[in-house]
């Protein structure tokens, strides 16, 4: 059985809860832990509550339980804020007095023992400290991480909270929560990566070199990562007027031979619909990263939900091929964005990388990775004179010419067309174009990544995208041998070899975090009968606690 | 005179007499007589009668979306720097479906030609008004005339400081191919917005009304001076023809974003990944 804490730091924007929050993750990632934290905030950049939790454990930890072993609430509102999250064992720091709990209320005013060595903002230091020492974890390493964290000054002080933080440690030493890292694996030299620094890095390698966003939450970390990128790999980078022209802007760099990639949320991803049917049409490959929030329309702007799969599913007007790939943690988000420009490339289609709110903002211990050093297959061919872009060919795809490479023209149209590339209205030309689209699915299925499976009963609970992990523990929690999981990372189209797990379970829990289950819809479409669904919308993610009580509670009906 | 960019058409979509043809002819001679080379060349359009030139033309085409060519043809420029792009379409496709790309296209400067078919009329949708009918124009759904304000693609352009503004007539047939070369041989975004008649939807700006309507702008007019130029975009009966304004040198987006990106003038198809300097990037991140 795995140990693990949690640590959960309330406060309002601006506050510092972001500070706390990486020297705590370095800290203890550096004294020897596997680390997970993951953030629920509010949409203004001044004020609200927001909190962060952070998950430490011996053992690989990549989601978080609701309930908290540590609360640190920087102001009241953040104490009622989060209070459902305490139990009658979680320590809380806190002014006495302010509010009333069932929890084991350390009494300490922060704030106060800040100014007393001159800055209130060093208050998130000494908390920092305060849990580090708390935990039985080496003082020394967090020395070094605000050593390199600060300079001057502010050293000076931030060492001093430092102190002060370390003594309250020690003179309320219990160790109440003390954990002892691993002795036989450490995740010292592992990679801290968020599902937005998954995608971006995978995009790099995917050899993107274009990325033309409007910017819109949670997706906009993509576009930063690759702003700030964009010397070192060669990366154009350009804001546009709207989630239309950011589309376009990329089907153009498509067609001249560069790889493009936007970034959107749901409410973005709407307006490019016509776009995906302009790429489906004119066989022109496009990436497109949608980064889930829940709508409808502006919805819960800085939250999560896996709402928008159907919309990835049938936006667009017209019958052509897609791809939707739904990564599950930060290094498949490096792998799927990676892949999701060969597939683009290879297939000349739209693929969409949906990710979400929760996945793009926390943050995991990843095993170093290799990145295999292949530079990517550009599907690209010198024309000749007589080329035409729409040829009929065996394999059932039209070989990809570029303007100014070649002794032929590149004619693309978003009328139905000839081989040429020229307006038709043939019926039988019709017919023979779009066949060939559509059937460019048959080989994409072959391409399909088979689902996630472990254990073998006989009651899978299926999950796809960011949820892989809750439920993986939530199912590894309850520790029932009926239980086995199949998680989905590539979601559409679906092809039998992936469906064949699901026939092979005699019970199906379908775990979506949104209100319809449109996964399930997707999975019955395939004739897949799914017996339960545990679905959550309410603007957060799973917790693995929450989960397992459901799961758990389903099982009893299942008997 | 027959040119490179000639293709046989058996089939064309436009109504004989439509300015269009002469638009095409233009172009056409224009690309020859500048040396072009027609594998060098794309035109990306839209949707609309104007749309459809490139079927029509032996270049590279990208025939999208309505209202779409510019964002299209900004990206396609920034990924192959040497290619000539002409983003060409109607009134309706490029101020109206496209208003808010061509703001953003002019702020932006990329070195593509903006060629608008300006017929005051919507021709595929068969006669309703487009952004730049006139007040009072009766149509099957404006049926008691226009109420809206036309659209002014030149005083708009100037006031963004557009690098080029250009007003032809497509009936004139010197001015308009003058006006294409110098459209073409400007480095940064150009505006040429061609007034032409509509021979089926149009009965009022007629091929005889748009040639009383115009005139030529002399030749000691200077087109760099900005408030004088703002002055004549806003004449009308007669409207001048000509080049309108002339941004003084300023760089264009291919040059910024490449600067930006450390990129140098390669084509973006040559683009090679640095895992060496990935790993390096990643390796941050422990």
């Amino acid at each position: 059985m795995r140990s693990s804490v949690s640590v959960l730091i309330g406060g309002s924007a601006g506050q510092g809860i972001a500070s706390i929050e990486t020297l705590l993750t370095k800290g203890f990632k550096r004294g020897g832990f596997y680390t997970f934290s993951t953030k629920e905030f509010m949409s203004r950049v001044r004020g609200g509550s927001n909190t962060t939790l952070i998950r430490i454990s011996d053992q690989p930890v990549n989601a978080p339980d609701f309930k908290v072993d540590i609360f640190v609430p920087l102001d009241t509102n953040a104490f009622f804020h989060a209070q459902e999250r305490i139990t009658n064992e979680t320590f809380v720091v806190a002014k006495k007095g302010e509010y009333e709990c069932d929890c084991v209320l350390y009494d300490y005013d922060l704030e106060s023992l800040a100014k007393e060595i001159g800055n209130p903002i060093v208050s998130n230091t000494i908390a920092a400290a305060f849990i580090f020492g708390l935990l039985g974890c080496d003082g020394a390493v967090l020395r070094e991480i605000v050593s390199e964290f600060y300079t001057d000054e502010l050293l000076e002080v931030n060492l001093k909270a430092l102190d002060i933080g370390t003594e309250l440690a020690r003179e309320n030493g219990n160790c109440r929560y003390c954990i002892a890292p691993n002795s036989s694996m450490s995740p010292k030299n592992d990679l801290f990566l968020s599902g937005t620094d998954g995608v971006g890095f995978g995009a790099i390698a995917g050899g993107c070199n274009f990325i033309s966003s409007y910017p819109m939450s949670p997706s906009t970390g993509v576009l930063t990562l690759l702003a700030k990128q964009s010397r070192n790999f060669g990366i154009c980078v350009e804001q546009a007027e709207d989630e239309i022209a950011a589309f376009q802007m990329g089907l153009g760099v498509w067609y001249g031979g560069g790889r493009a990639i936007t970034t959107t949320s749901g409410g973005g991803f709407a307006l490019m619909g016509e776009g995906l049917s302009l790429s489906g049409i004119t066989e022109t490959p496009m990436v497109v990263y949608l980064a889930q929030r829940p709508g409808p329309a502006t919805g819960l702007p800085t939250r999560t939900e896996q709402g928008d799969l159907e919309l990835a599913i049938y936006s667009g007007h017209g019958e052509f091929p897609r791809i939707v790939l739904a990564p599950s943690d930060p290094k498949e988000c490096f792998e799927l964005t990676r892949k999701a420009f060969e597939l683009a490339d290879a297939y000349q289609v739209p693929v969409i990388l949906m990710s979400d709110q929760y996945l793009a903002d926390s943050y995991f211990t990843v095993e170093r990775f290799e990145i295999d050093p292949i530079s990517p297959v550009h599907h690209i061919v010198k024309t000749d004179p007589d080329y035409k872009r729409y040829l009929l060919t065996q394999e059932g795809i039209s070989p990809r010419g570029i303007p100014g490479y070649g002794e032929g023209l590149v004619l693309v149209d978003s009328d139905e067309h000839t081989q040429e590339g020229f307006i038709t209205e043939s019926m039988s030309v019709r017919n023979e174009q779009h066949t060939k689209r559509l059937q460019k699915c048959l080989l994409i299925e072959k391409e399909a990544i088979l689902p996630d499976v472990e254990a073998d009963g006989d009651i899978a609970v299926v999950g796809w995208g960011s949820t892989k992990y809750i439920i993986k523990e939530a199912v590894e929690r309850i520790a029932d041998k009926r239980l086995s999981t199949v998680h989905f990372s590539w979601v559409y189209p679906l092809s039998e070899s992936q469906l064949a797990p699901l026939q092979k379970a005699k019970r199906l829990i379908v775990v979506e975090n949104n209100a319809t289950g449109q996964f399930t819809k997707l999975l019955r479409l395939h004739g897949v009968s799914v017996d339960a669904q545990i679905l959550k919308s309410d603007g957060l993610s799973f917790f693995v606690d929450e989960l397992s009580e459901k799961i758990a509670l389903l099982l009893k009906e299942i008997r | 005179m027959s040119t490179r960019f000639d293709r046989i058409v058996e089939d064309n979509a436009w109504c004989p007499g439509c300015g269009n043809f002469s638009i095409l002819l233009h172009l056409k001679e224009a690309l020859e007589e500048m040396g072009l080379d027609p594998l060098q060349c794309v035109v990306v359009s839209g949707i609309g009668q104007a749309a459809k030139t490139p079927q029509y033309m032996h270049v590279h085409m990208f025939n999208g979306l309505h209202g779409r060519a510019l964002p299209v043809a900004q990206g396609l420029s920034v990924s192959n720097p040497s290619l000539t792009v002409i983003a060409e379409g109607g009134d309706g496709d490029m101020y109206g479906e496209g208003g808010n790309h061509f703001i953003s296209a002019i702020r932006r400067n990329a070195d593509i030609i903006n060629i608008v078919h300006n017929n005051m009329v919507y021709g595929l949708t068969k006669g309703q008004a487009s952004p730049t009918s006139q007040r009072g124009f009766k149509t099957p759904v404006q049926t008691q005339g226009v109420h809206v304000e036309p659209f002014n693609p030149i005083a708009t352009a100037i006031s963004l400081d557009a690098s080029l503004v250009i007003r032809t007539f497509s009936g004139n047939k010197e001015h308009c191919k003058a006006m294409l070369k110098i459209a073409i041989e400007h480095k940064g975004y150009v505006l040429i917005d061609i007034f032409q008649p509509c021979v089926t939807f149009n009965k009022t700006n007629t091929f005889k009304w748009f040639k009383e309507n115009v005139y030529v702008l002399p030749s000691d007019y200077n087109p760099e001076d900005k408030v004088k130029a703002f002055e004549k975009s806003l004449e009308s009966h007669p409207f001048p023809i000509g080049v309108i304004y002339k941004s003084p040198q300023k760089g264009v987006l291919e040059d910024a974003l490449r600067d930006e990106s450390n990129i140098g003038s390669n084509p973006l198809y040559l683009h090679e990944v640095d895992f060496q300097r990935l790993n390096a990037e990643m390796d941050k991140y422990i």
